[in-house]
């Protein structure tokens, strides 16, 4: 496991991904497809923004996330993420 | 445009001060700023004239009122946005705000359970909101702050947090007559500056990626509930 | 374009010599990543090319560092916008490395220590147009630049230039790499700005 701290957290990914999720995506649980640990966004490991926000499963480091951005365009990769749990209103 | 989370707003800084030698607070007057939750943050974007522009993030840490956003802004030697932020933007001037952003990292007066902070350097932002939250909304929650800092002249809030129940860590330089010499945080001083496992407390961490994983992981060996403890990084620096 | 912030200028210099389209020039080395930096132990480090028939040309660090060696000075551009001109590095050409080794294969996977990859055309790590280097500016190269080898493709953006390379693959057939897949452009010509996937 790394011992390197050059990472932040799914706390930096509130605002770039607030131009794609209308709800906010820290609170958002995530389960690896890696290693199967489910946890909030924002306990992710963050690497960014570089040339993309790049989030990787704190327990096993497999990348869960990618967001690009271009200039009009926006691509996001979560086949890293089995599934996502999403809070809503009772409905 | 329609305001909301995801839009660039104007922001006019109104005010700047010294809170320590290279720290700053910011004030920014953000027409049509819908409000924020103490522990969210803004990003800032910077546009230079020929349109080159980078972005940061940056706690607000002052709590909810009007249009008014502080931000507090550490002026990194050899950083690109921060000196300029610090020293270089004038009164009058503008940047672009998107936010509030965060969910996760925010305290809410409604919840009763004790709270503990952890700052290391210019962590303490998001958390001085969450103080300055508290005693807006008379809550009567308990607060415990443990507050790392390389030298006692780093201290933010120094004179507001006299009021506070707080745990200084001095990590370069100890004040005069300071009992212990300087050092990392420890999990004696986590035990020491916060809750007993029994009192349930919520926890929020936040500064240098280091300082947070150290004091996350002390908290869980003392058998705090993980989903009690919320976390905010900085990076290997803390910005 | 955003509200312009009177007096920022980032870290840049004056821009007096002529660069790709929507390019800066920066006298830093700024570093980008992906994921934590690789720590690799020499002893166990190699380099293996591997053809589309599954054949594998390996060398050790010692074997690498014995070739035959070249010192590009070069101008690199990154896609984030940022350009370091006159960049000296010192490595082995991939065409010495591709010496000898028989394949009809057009495609090219670079792979990395820490699951980096990008993909290229075989034709572009050919005729002196890339090297796998091992030092910067005449020191040996930083981990976080890439050390102890990385590859080295400066006439395309710099994100081809895997960091921590540890190998080629050769392929019939084109597979789009770790940004490539994420939307950036599959070849990534400066000159053309070919940023993102479409460009």
């Amino acid at each position: 496991m790394t011992t390197e701290l050059e990472f932040t957290d799914g706390n930096a990914l509130a605002g770039p991904l607030a131009e794609i999720f209308s709800v906010d995506v820290t609170t958002i649980r995530g389960r690896c497809a890696g290693c199967a640990a489910t946890g909030p966004l924002a306990e992710l490991r963050v690497y960014g923004p570089g040339a993309g926000w790049v989030a990787r499963c704190p327990h096993c480091d497999d990348v869960m996330l990618r967001l690009v951005r271009g200039p009009e365009r926006a691509w996001i990769d979560l086949r890293g993420c089995l599934n996502l749990e999403i809070a809503l209103p009772e409905s | 445009m329609a305001g909301g989370p995801l839009t660039w707003r104007a922001a006019t800084l109104v005010e700047r001060w010294s809170e320590t030698e290279s720290g700053r607070g910011l004030a920014f007057d953000v027409p049509g700023w819908p409000g924020h939750l103490a522990g969210q943050h803004v990003d800032v974007r910077l546009t230079a004239e020929d349109g080159y522009s980078t972005e940061r993030s940056y706690s607000i840490s002052n709590a909810a009122g009007g249009e008014r956003v502080e931000l507090t802004v550490q002026r990194v030697p050899d950083g690109e946005v921060s000196p300029y932020l610090a020293d270089g933007l004038t009164v009058g001037e503008q940047v672009e705000l998107r936010g509030p952003v965060g969910g996760w990292f925010v305290w809410r007066p409604a919840v009763a359970a004790p709270v503990f902070l952890a700052a290391g350097g210019s962590g303490i932002a998001p958390l001085m909101a969450m103080i300055r939250a508290r005693r807006q909304a008379g809550s009567t929650v308990p607060f415990r702050l443990l507050y790392s800092v390389r030298d006692p002249a780093d201290v933010y809030y120094a004179k507001e947090l006299e009021a506070e129940d707080v745990r200084f860590i001095y990590t370069r330089r100890t004040p005069d007559g300071w009992p212990t010499p300087p050092g990392r945080v420890s999990a004696a001083d986590v035990t020491a500056g916060g809750w007993p496992v029994d009192r349930q407390p919520e926890c929020f961490v936040c500064g240098p990626t280091g300082f947070v994983e150290a004091v996350a992981d002390v908290l869980v060996t003392l058998g705090h509930d993980p989903r009690r403890i919320r976390t905010e990084r900085f990076g290997p620096t803390g910005g | 374009m955003g509200i312009i912030s009177a007096g920022f200028k980032g870290r840049r210099g004056p821009d007096a010599v002529k660069l790709p389209p929507g390019q800066y020039l920066t006298k830093d080395f700024p570093v980008l990543s992906a994921g934590p930096t690789p720590r690799i132990d020499l002893t166990k480090w190699e380099f293996v090319i591997t053809t589309e028939s599954a054949t594998q040309k390996r060398w050790s660090w010692d074997e690498l560092t014995r070739l035959p060696t070249e010192t590009p000075t070069v101008d690199i551009h990154c896609v984030t916008k940022w350009s370091k001109l006159g960049t000296s590095w010192r490595g082995v050409s991939v065409d010495t490395l591709l010496d000898g080794v028989e394949t009809g294969a057009q495609f090219a996977v670079a792979h990395s220590y820490g699951g980096y990859t990008t993909n290229l055309p075989l034709a572009d790590l050919r005729d002196g147009k890339a090297w796998v280097v091992y030092q910067f500016d005449g020191a040996p190269l930083s981990p976080a630049h890439g050390g102890p080898a990385r590859l080295l493709v400066p006439h395309l953006y710099f994100w081809k230039s895997a960091k921590w390379v540890r190998g080629i693959q050769l392929k019939t057939a084109d597979e789009p790499g770790f940004w490539e897949s994420a939307g950036y452009h599959n070849y990534g010509d400066p000159w053309r700005e070919q940023r993102y996937w479409g460009d």
